[in-house]
């Protein structure tokens, strides 16, 4: 399901919070709402008091104008917002405050584009426009919403600012997908504006649509651990339908994580009418030209930069250096550790095939690991100072990530230096041939039977004999066993 | 000597000011008229009296100790209850909101209790300001002081009314299709709505916001320039409020109207305005021209579109302001019971709200729907462009424009309550102001069978001086405000 289908399309529409900022969009409050108190971070804006009215977070418009620059949109002159009316127990006025591009309104960006770096190929992702809304409270069930007695508002989260990105239907796999949400996040995370790491910061819906056929809609889709998952499962429910020759209906669909399914949400007969209109209490925002050269000129280092950056100056090769920034996160723990011990190129490797593998395959955010730039680093000196082999190194690597014990203190700990001395590699050597007569008189003529006394012993050793100097001591036992005959 | 409750704000601070009177015994003064008269007009839909005495009580201990003093200091006013009030239930007069206390103070409250007024209540109105009468409130109508069985006007009918019938001497309403100016007219009170952005919309529960603003009625215009000078002003919480410097309109009042030039816009005294309010405009504008005043006759041709785009810009908005109101987080609920979210909604909605509100939701909800929007609400936006061009036209010769406030006499009680129609068309002459954003006030101009008629004078954006200049002008020269109704 991983291979790009060129009959398969997928847009996304994509949510994130501008968590960096300190208020919320329309008002005073903190933005930092996570782990307090059920509604104790609100005020008459955010709650919708009668009588309230928004006042826009000038910081917001900075933010989402530094996005529209990263993502290469045309930014618009002016910008005003809409009123977005439905109902909802999770929207205190009930209507959201958005931008449109229609009905006359003008959202903050248009006609932008993200370069997706896939299977050693470069891919052009459009972003037909971004813009700014306010998030709705959040609904809090006990257990499973359609068991829970009761359902909980807490409105926190009411009115924290949210980026929206719409892309155009240009990824052909649920894996590009992730893939472009990566690069997103890597993005917006360059930029300082958004911390992708922070529970429910980003957000997605994707259509998806087979062969030409009809468009479906998923929402509700919380990360991008979430997307490849949701996609996969609905191109799957598609296909199904049209092997058996029934036809896919034009609908929205909601991604259960915990059934991983996609169940049906309405079909466009139920299409609601959000009767946008001009949002009559914020005046519009002139974007002068004179303010965007201005927030570009406050622009950071974008990744697409720092992965050229990474192949000049450190040597990398274009998918190592890809791989690296496609997170922030990643990026700052190499150059962290390249500036605690310039050997890149040994760092970059650790990185790439150890430490990644064991936190993908363990489903894990390099922040949500215990290792620091300073423990890989004292793990990749230990080799070099010939204290580890790099076998033990691979050993102990998961023991760092998971305790973030010091490399050093493990090692000692369980006894794991390399053994460099003769005297007791020779004793164990002699045990190895004594205990293996037949490929001892077998290794006299055929080397891999030498690679297997040279195992038997690194076996022994639980790894720790030093290779090199076994390897050495194997072959000088078995020259003076062959003079002697 | 008269009695304290019937003096004006003007004379009353400097009495208390000086030690003459105690705000004290004029804030009682002023309970022991509401408790005479109240019954008979229903101006108040909360009294405040006993916070409203000892407020009182700390201004006159500010006054003995020397402290510096608001240039409101121990003055009575009354503010419409679409005003919220940190503590006081703040109704809108809905059954939806009749136990809603605000945990705020609206920015204009702010801006009184720092001038040390004293709030004594909070006034009727139509349910969501949506109405010409105050008849449409849950608490029941408020009755003209002039004669009981006739409408005030509306929707700040409470606050009008209890400005003439002299329960306080200054009031709080909002306008937005001639929500302060009508019941001014009806009551014979100076009201003013002074340009939108000018006075701080925070803490004002929104009806129609592109069109509404908080404006003060009192019952002389020295008292309303004084009131509109301490609540205007740029306020951060309200992103249409206007950045301009603080102005004291009482600077303005100078008796003397030489050298300008005053408009009347002939679609202003065409079909539907009753004779004796024609006469009475035309009688004050020849007032006018024998005090300097020169006049000049000029057109707004757009005007006759103004009614239907106001009325679909007021109900689009209100279909969309009025969604908070589910019975969830405040506000009437009918019963506890659980159920799906929606059921819920439904039942507090169609049982919270009065038929005008919900005609007005229906209404509004339609013209924003898909496939009609651009046919009503766009092109009502397109006709806002056309007006305002036109008002702008005829203010580039004019420094004011004067006309009829409402077309026709206060009218009966219960006589057009169940026709809508006729009722929005009320509304034809100061609903322009609305559209346009200018400032309009309205004045007492005249009697016709003891019911008063108003002068509506229009002026320039931001130029509420000149209107007030006017208005000062005709003041000093009638006795029209000098009257009193009987109770
Ligand atoms: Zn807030």
């Amino acid at each position: 399901m991983s291979k790009a289908d060129g009959t398969i399309k997928i847009g996304l529409e994509v949510h994130t919070q501008l968590t960096s900022l300190k208020s919320k969009l329309f008002c005073s409050c903190s933005s930092d709402y996570r782990g307090k108190e059920p509604n104790s971070v609100v005020c008459p804006v955010c709650l919708g008091l009668p009588g309230s009215l928004p006042v826009l977070n000038k910081k917001a418009v900075e933010y989402a104008v530094m996005a529209a620059l990263a993502f290469n949109c045309k930014i618009s002159k002016r910008m005003f917002f809409f009123r977005k009316n439905y109902y909802y127990p999770d929207l205190p006025k009930n209507f959201q405050i958005t931008q449109y591009d229609k009905a006359g309104g003008v959202p903050l960006a248009t006609n932008g584009y993200l370069y997706i770096g896939e299977q050693g190929k470069r891919k052009k992702i459009k972003i037909s426009r971004i813009h700014l809304e306010e998030d709705p409270g959040r609904l809090v069930h006990l257990g499973p919403i359609d068991q829970s007695p009761y359902t909980l508002v807490d409105y926190n989260r009411s009115g924290i600012a949210l980026l929206e990105t719409v892309t155009e239907p240009d990824m052909n796999s649920p894996r590009e997908a992730r893939v472009f949400l990566q690069k997103l996040r890597s993005v917006l995370e360059h930029l300082g504006i958004f911390d992708g790491s922070l529970e429910g910061a980003m957000r997605c819906d994707a259509n998806i649509s087979l062969a030409g056929g009809t468009r479906v809609e998923v929402k509700n889709i919380s990360s991008f651990k979430e997307v490849e998952r949701a996609l996969s499962f609905e191109i799957m429910r598609q296909k199904g339908l049209l092997e058996r020759g029934v036809a896919v209906k034009r609908e929205t669909r909601h991604w259960d994580a915990t059934r991983r399914i996609t169940v049906s949400l309405r079909t466009k007969e139920e299409e609601q009418d959000y009767r946008y209109f001009p949002e009559p209490d914020l005046v519009p925002i002139e974007l002068s030209e004179e303010y965007i050269n201005k927030v570009r000129s406050m622009m950071p280092e974008l990744p697409d930069d720092r992965m050229k950056r990474f192949m000049s100056s450190y040597g990398l090769p274009r998918y190592d250096a890809g791989v690296l920034v496609s997170s922030k996160a990643l990026a700052d723990f190499f150059e962290e550790c390249v500036k605690l011990y310039n050997k890149p190129k040994d760092i970059s490797n650790w990185m790439m095939s150890d430490l990644l593998r064991y936190l993908y395959e363990n489903n894990l955010e390099l922040q949500e690991s215990k290792i620091t730039p300073e423990k890989l680093v004292e793990m990749i000196r230990l080799i070099d100072e010939d204290v580890i082999s790099g076998k033990i190194a691979k050993r102990i690597l998961p023991k760092i990530i998971l305790t973030g014990k010091p490399p050093r203190k493990i090692v000692e700990e369980e006894g794991m230096m390399k053994i460099t001395d003769r005297q007791v590699l020779s004793e164990l050597i002699d045990r190895v041939f004594s205990e293996n007569p037949k490929a001892v008189k077998d290794a006299l003529v055929d080397e891999k039977a030498v690679h297997y006394l040279i195992g038997q012993l690194m076996k022994k050793t639980e790894g720790k004999a030093d290779p090199s100097l076994a390897a050495k001591m194997v072959n000088e036992k078995l020259h003076s066993i062959k003079k002697k005959t | 000597m008269p009695k304290p409750y019937e003096i004006s704000a003007e004379e009353a601070a400097v009495k208390i000011r000086t030690q003459e009177l105690t705000a004290e015994e004029y804030v009682a003064s002023v309970f022991n008229r509401i408790t005479q008269i109240e019954k008979r007009i229903n101006a108040f839909i909360t009294l405040t009296k006993q916070t409203a005495l000892q407020t009182a009580r700390q201004i006159d201990e500010k006054i003995r100790k020397g402290e510096k003093l608001g240039c409101l200091a121990g003055i009575p006013i009354a503010v419409k209850d679409n005003i919220c009030t940190r503590g006081v239930r703040t109704t809108c007069s809905s059954r939806m909101l009749k136990d809603f206390v605000p945990p705020y103070d609206a920015t204009v409250i702010e801006k009184l209790i720092n001038q040390d007024a004293v709030i004594i209540g909070k006034t009727n109105m139509d349910e969501f300001a949506m109405g010409t009468t105050t008849e449409t409130s849950y608490f029941g109508a408020t009755h003209n002081p002039w004669n009981l069985k006739k409408v005030p006007g509306g929707s700040s009918g409470g606050s009008a009314a209890a400005v003439t019938a002299e329960e306080t001497p200054l009031a709080l309403g909002s306008d937005t299709g001639g929500s302060v100016r009508c019941p001014a007219s009806y009551c014979s009170t100076v009201g003013l709505k002074p340009t939108y952005g000018l006075v701080s919309r925070y803490g004002l529960i929104s009806y129609a916001n592109s069109l509404e603003q908080i404006g003060p009625l009192a019952r002389n215009v020295y008292d309303c320039a004084l009131l509109l000078s301490v609540i205007s002003g740029h306020d951060a919480r309200d992103s249409t409020s206007v950045n301009m410097p603080p102005s004291d309109y009482t600077a303005f009042l100078k008796n003397d109207v030489k050298g300008l030039k005053i408009g009347v816009p002939q679609e202003f005294l065409g079909e539907g305005v009753e004779d004796a309010v024609r006469k009475a405009v035309w009688d004050a504008v020849n007032l006018l021209e024998t005090l300097g005043a020169e006049y000049e006759e000029v057109t707004v041709p757009t005007m006759r579109h103004a009614l239907p785009a106001y009325y679909i810009v007021a109900m689009s908005e209100a279909s969309s302001n009025l969604a908070r109101y589910d019975g969830l987080r405040y506000g009437f609920r009918v019963k506890k019971d659980d159920g799906d979210w929606s059921t819920i909604y439904a039942e507090d909605r169609r049982a919270g709200f009065g038929t005008e509100v919900r005609r007005r939701i229906i209404l509004g909800t339609y013209a924003l729907s898909a496939g009609y929007y651009d046919e009503y609400y766009l092109k009502a936006l397109r006709v806002r462009t056309l007006i305002r061009r036109d008002f702008e036209k005829a203010l580039k010769k004019c420094d004011v424009l004067v006309g009829p406030t409402m077309p026709i006499l206060p009218f009966n009680l219960g006589e057009k309550i169940d026709d809508p129609l006729a009722l929005y068309m009320c509304d034809v002459l100061t609903v322009p102001a609305n559209l346009t954003g200018y400032p309009a006030a309205s004045i007492p101009c005249g009697f016709k069978n003891g019911l008063p008629i108003g002068l509506q004078i229009i002026g320039k954006p931001f130029d509420e001086g000149t209107i007030l200049r006017v208005a000062y002008t005709f003041e000093r020269n009638t006795d029209f405000h000098k009257r009193r109704p009987i109770l």
